[in-house]
């Protein structure tokens, strides 16, 4: 064992070494830029570090304000989107894999067939819907698009029909009505293929630009990636060091979270991405 | 994904008469808030936008008339519509090979490696989770421009990587593949963990090596999921918009303009809506046929199976 390891792993761990350096490289030039004084940013040679390391580029994004306010449109979006998908999506997940109405077979093969419709083709109709709601320019106009998701349907029913019904069943008998069972008993019971869903939603919803970006053109509506496109390069102008830190504050949160929940985040993506199968 | 619903057909015939209006009910009650926002911002615009299609409507929702398939038709007969798709399908294709390849041989390394699992996933998954406007931000203003960005730089050349029409895609693409390869790493380490230790430990005595092991049970037992990468990789890159509307804005000379970017100028900056939905819908349709491609695909790899 120990023979076999010295060899084969330290050249595994040499390869590994200069990739995830490679891979590593653009975060770690885009975080060194922001750290330097604002004359030296495009001096050449390239140099990791300036004259001295400062934060002035942070304080100076910090202080006009947009980031901030982009940065809680992005969580009470996602967050909202994340609730409302899981929470419908579950019931709905429910509805068709454990109760039985007239017309379930035709509801459940359309919201199948919606997984094949790509948001993105859908801009220019759901532009006009908006317009006609009066919502653009609103968190709604935001979310609720986002909350049509019938992939996470289609997770659930599938995850729905292997819970055994005899759980429900002994409750039923109890006296506990459908959405007892559903909230005290269902839910609990699936909690990891929640986790892995919600996780799922809120990275996507977290960096979702395009319909983000249509329907929010006022700067107090617009979230984080948003903001970051329409105004950074537009009034930042060639101050690299505030551009990389702006970039630098609004990829943090999410890797910070990853860092945290590892575990978690790896089995969420994984688990939904497969899910296609 | 023609999933059929199981009946609950344990319960005793006689309690199910009884409590099957009860659940008659409560199934249309659980389903009705997803069905709302699903009918209202799915599905209607589906139809919304193929009618759309068939008209001249602009964006303030004016000159709204029928014109049949007048869009199509003109879609059909212009150059620049064959140009995005073109350029969406060749970034489709280069995109795709690295992505499942890489995806795979850093799945493979990370596997076969037992420390700082942590660092290894960071570095390769972690691009994932910056939003694309960060990606396209960073590579456009730090890495790529020609004097004093990282790559010229640190390579001593001078090359206007995304300013010159015969380097512009394999930039965009380069910088797509650094940004999402981590996904189908996660998904390809996923599946190495569920193959079954025994078949290796099985090899080993019979004096495998390792790349005999990796030639006769790793790549076979990852076909069905290679299967599913491509799929879903030809998918979402056919999809592609917001890095090269970022980085490029889809030039130069129209050199990487893809065929959603296309269809958002002509209905956003352009007003013409109706022809904009027909160029989407070009698209989709597309997509559905890769779609289909995939049900078959999978459908047919289950009956093998089974």
């Amino acid at each position: 064992m120990t023979k076999r390891f010295s060899l084969s792993q330290l050249i595994l761990l040499l390869i590994a070494l200069v990739l995830a350096a490679v891979w590593l490289a653009p975060v770690l030039w885009a975080v060194a830029t922001s750290l330097k004084p604002e004359s030296e940013t495009t001096t050449l040679p390239l140099r990791w570090f300036g004259s001295e390391i400062t934060f002035d580029a942070y304080a100076l994004v910090l202080g006009t304000g947009g980031i901030v306010k982009w940065a809680i449109n992005s969580t009470v979006t996602a967050v909202v989107v994340t609730f409302l998908t899981v929470l419908f999506s579950a019931m709905a997940a429910y509805g068709f894999a454990r109760t039985q109405f007239r017309g379930q077979r035709a509801l459940l093969a359309l919201i199948l067939a919606g997984i094949m419709v790509p948001p993105q083709v859908l801009i220019a109709p759901l532009f006009a819907e908006m317009v006609a709601f009066g919502l653009v320019d609103t968190w709604w106009a935001i979310i609720l698009p986002q909350v049509a998701a019938p992939l996470i349907v289609y997770i659930l029913v599938k995850f729905f029909q292997d819970v055994p019904p005899e759980l429900e069943q002994a409750a039923f008998v109890d006296g506990a009505g459908r959405w007892r069972v559903f909230f005290t008993i269902v839910l609990p019971l699936s909690r990891p293929v929640l986790a892995a869903v919600s996780i799922f939603t809120f990275i996507t919803t977290w960096n979702n630009f395009l319909w983000p970006f249509l329907v929010s053109t006022d700067p107090n509506t617009m979230t984080l990636p948003v903001g970051l496109a329409n105004v950074v390069q537009g009034t930042f102008g060639l101050r690299y060091a505030q551009i990389m830190a702006s970039v630098v504050l609004a990829g943090l949160p999410l890797l910070v979270v990853f860092v945290l929940f590892q575990r978690q985040i790896i089995r969420g993506v994984a688990h939904t991405g497969l899910a296609g199968q | 994904m023609t999933t059929t619903v199981a009946a609950p057909a344990s319960t005793a015939p006689l309690a199910k008469a009884k409590v099957r209006r009860g659940w008659t009910q409560h199934g249309l009650v659980f389903v009705t808030p997803f069905l709302l926002i699903y009918v209202l911002f799915l599905v209607w615009p589906t139809v919304l936008g193929f009618q759309m299609s068939l008209s001249s409507v602009n964006i303030a929702g004016g000159n709204n008339h029928f014109v049949g398939f007048g869009n199509y038709l003109e879609a059909f007969g212009d150059p620049r519509m064959w140009r995005s798709l073109w350029n969406t399908l060749v970034f489709t294709v280069l995109s795709t090979i690295p992505l499942v390849f890489f995806g795979l041989a850093f799945a493979l390394l990370v596997h076969h490696l037992r420390f700082v699992q942590w660092l290894w996933r960071l570095s390769f998954f972690g691009p994932f989770l910056l939003p694309s406007a960060v990606v396209s931000i960073l590579w456009l203003q730090m890495i790529y421009p020609p004097d004093y960005g990282l790559i010229n730089g640190a390579l001593g050349t001078d090359v206007l990587w995304l300013g010159d029409p015969s380097t512009a895609m394999w930039s965009v693409v380069l910088t797509t593949v650094w940004w999402t390869v981590g996904f189908n790493f996660l998904l390809y380490l996923a599946a190495l963990q569920s193959i079954p230790q025994h078949l290796y430990e099985a090899a080993a005595i019979d004096g495998a090596s390792a790349w005999d092991k990796l030639r006769s049970i790793t790549l076979p037992l990852l076909g069905r999921t290679t299967a599913l990468i491509v799929v879903l990789q030809l998918l979402a890159s056919l999809k592609v918009f917001d890095q090269i509307y970022l980085m490029t804005g889809g030039g130069p000379q129209d050199a990487t303009r893809p065929i959603i970017e296309y269809a958002y100028d002509i209905g956003f900056t352009g007003y013409r809506t109706g022809y904009a939905s027909a160029v989407s819908y070009i698209l989709f349709v597309l997509i559905v046929i890769v779609s289909l491609a995939q049900l078959r695909l999978f459908r047919k790899r289950e009956e093998v199976a089974s």
